[in-house]
């Protein structure tokens, strides 16, 4: 009997413990595709309701009136945002300092106040950068970004520098031999999901061109090149996508073949999304570590880079898929003055 | 039909459940009983049922022929024969007919004046299977949450169910599912190597007894389990991976909606290191 009830208690407070580190019931779900294929979403709709409050859009300037005489006119130094009108250029100069300069800086986070056509912040150069990325992303990337398009807001996020990236990061180091290094892995690193896989496959397949399919397209094929090693940084580029976007594997793969394109469509998204990055990464963000002090700078002297977290922040869509652009033609492809 | 020499000795009235000896009597060798009667009406049932469901397939190919749960909108209520209804009657059936059989071996085992062990132990696979077309549907509120019964499909959906979680073998009940699972495997071969070495002596040695069995093995580990010891291991071993292996997938989805890997962070976040 004395035996018995210890049992119980044992099992009663391992459940107890167990559990209290999960979810409750009922959680949500939904189905894509046919019936029992087990496809499609299920999620915690508390968890759900707690991104969708944290990643709410901010409020638009009300509009500026687009005709009169354009910014390139009437200021010095304007080099991307020439084709806007006064009203439209001040409007967007605004919501710049709003979305992600530091409040007690302003407009001097980036400018010189004495002659706001001066170049030496570098500050400046990074934003002018960054303008021509966000607009190069709301024409050219049309295929990853839709008509929802991109504001500074989408990463920045009232923050002068996005708050998820990534940089080269060698990882705790060990005393010697055989554990000196890691090889970039078993370090339940948060960007990957708190696996043991690499923890940083973005270098290879975000910053580069890597390879990331590596699977062969027949049945007990030889001669695949690809390793054990390249499967791992695929599979932890992976988890980073789902956790990036809070969804799970079956939001664009059916696992019964991951290479096919037969899945849901969301995948074909997500093809443009990583040859986005690796634009944004290559063309436009890396080339600034040449100008950024060094305090913006990694352990390893290469400047913070985007990843799916820096926009989606775990969400399917950014920000519930809040239309930014509509707000702000602006940052659209330059249009005639009317 | 010739009875062997000690079946008489066995075939004894009694001991069933329900029914007192309304069905308490053999065909040829195979014992009938209230149970046995349910268990070929289930199983005939559901059978004919799943014949009718594969008829309206497109395939009658045995690896993809699929009879899929309803629709997720159809919750816990009953779906279209056409539309999943088919797969709620033939689970019905399958359980049915699963119950039937454990509660025969009950009235067996009865007959037999032994111990329940082995409707206890036929039990936990019966519940494994009740846990994932009934208790995780029902926890996960649709019926469109069991698996299809097909041999390709129901492997879809395992393999889907699993990237789900993004990664479930950091699911730490799947983690002891298969590590049980690995230890009877291993458990059995040790076994099962010391009994055919133990009756298979070389030529002009007798036949090993118990005591030789232990001996051998307190020489290699230091320690012997036992005769009946071993059988005890062996069927804790068993039950306790099919009994994780039923947790594991219970806690995937109605406990946790997220990757698993990230469900370790209760680890990482622990208050004496975070």
């Amino acid at each position: 009997m004395r035996s018995a009830s210890t049992c119980l208690t044992a099992l009663v407070l391992g459940s107890a413990l167990f559990l209290a580190g999960c979810e409750r019931p009922p959680p949500a779900a939904d189905q894509i595709g046919y019936r029992g294929t087990s496809m499609g979403s299920v999620t915690n709709p508390r968890t759900l309701e707690m991104r969708e409050a944290a990643n709410q859009p901010p409020e638009a300037q009300p509009a500026a009136d687009p005709t009169g005489p354009r910014a390139s006119t009437i200021y010095q130094n304007v080099k991307v945002l020439g084709d806007l009108s006064e009203g439209e250029f001040i409007r967007l100069m605004a919501s710049m300092t709003e979305w992600l300069a530091p409040p007690d800086q302003s407009c001097a986070y980036c400018h010189n106040v004495e002659n706001m056509a001066d170049e030496s912040k570098y500050q400046f150069r990074v934003a002018r950068q960054m303008l021509i990325m966000t607009r190069s992303l709301n024409t050219d990337w049309k295929s990853h970004v839709g008509e929802t398009g991109v504001t500074c807001y989408t990463c920045h996020r009232g923050n002068p520098q996005p708050q998820a990236t990534f940089k080269l990061d060698p990882g705790p180091r060990g005393a010697g031999g055989f554990t000196a290094s890691r090889q970039g892995q078993n370090f339940a690193a948060r960007a990957v999901g708190s696996t043991s896989l690499p923890n940083d496959p973005f270098t290879q397949l975000l910053s580069y061109a890597g390879e990331i399919r590596v699977n062969t397209p027949t049945a007990l094929a030889a001669g695949n090149p690809r390793t054990i090693q390249d499967a791992e940084l695929t599979y932890s580029l992976m988890i980073h996508m789902s956790e990036g976007l809070g969804v799970n594997c079956t939001f664009c793969h059916n696992s019964q073949n991951f290479g096919a394109w037969n899945g849901p469509p969301q995948r074909a998204t997500a093809f443009h999304g990583i040859r986005m990055v690796r634009d944004i990464n290559t063309r436009h963000v890396q080339p600034l570590a040449a100008i950024l002090p060094p305090e913006r700078l990694g352990p390893e002297g290469d400047n913070a880079k985007v990843f799916c977290t820096t926009c989606h922040q775990a969400q399917p869509k950014p920000m519930g898929g809040a239309p930014m652009l509509r707000d702000y033609p602006e940052l659209g492809a330059p249009r005639p003055a009317p | 039909m010739a009875m062997l020499s000690f079946e008489a000795k066995y075939r004894v009235r009694g001991g069933t459940l329900v029914g007192g000896d309304l069905f308490d009597f053999w065909v040829g060798p195979f014992y009938v009983g209230f149970f046995g009667v349910t268990t070929i009406f289930f199983a005939f049932l559901g059978t004919g049922l799943i014949f009718w469901g594969a008829s309206l397939g497109d395939t009658w190919n045995i690896w993809k022929i699929n009879i899929a749960p309803p629709d997720l909108k159809y919750g816990l209520g009953f779906a279209p024969l056409a539309e999943g209804g088919l797969w709620q009657i033939i689970t019905i059936c399958a359980i049915g007919a699963f119950a039937s059989w454990a509660l025969r071996q009950v009235e067996i085992s009865r007959k037999l004046g032994m111990g329940l062990h082995i409707p206890v132990a036929f039990s936990f696979a019966v519940f494994a299977y009740v846990t994932l077309v009934v208790i995780r549907p029902l926890l996960m509120g649709a019926w469109g949450h069991g698996f299809p019964y097909g041999i390709f499909s129901h492997l879809d959906w395992v393999s889907n169910v699993g990237y789900q979680y993004l990664h479930f073998h950091y699911n730490p009940a799947h983690m002891i599912a298969v590590t049980f699972f690995f230890t009877t495997t291993l458990a059995l071969s040790l076994h099962g190597a010391l009994v055919l070495s133990a009756t298979n002596p070389p030529k002009g040695e007798v036949v090993k007894t118990p005591e030789h069995e232990n001996a051998f093995f307190r020489d290699i580990i230091g320690y012997s389990i036992g005769t009946i010891g071993i059988h005890r291991l062996g069927l804790f071993l068993a039950l306790s991976a099919v009994f994780w292996s039923a947790v594991c997938i219970v806690i995937s989805g109605p406990f946790w909606t997220l990757g698993w890997p990230e469900w370790w962070n209760w680890w990482l976040e622990l208050p004496i290191w975070r």
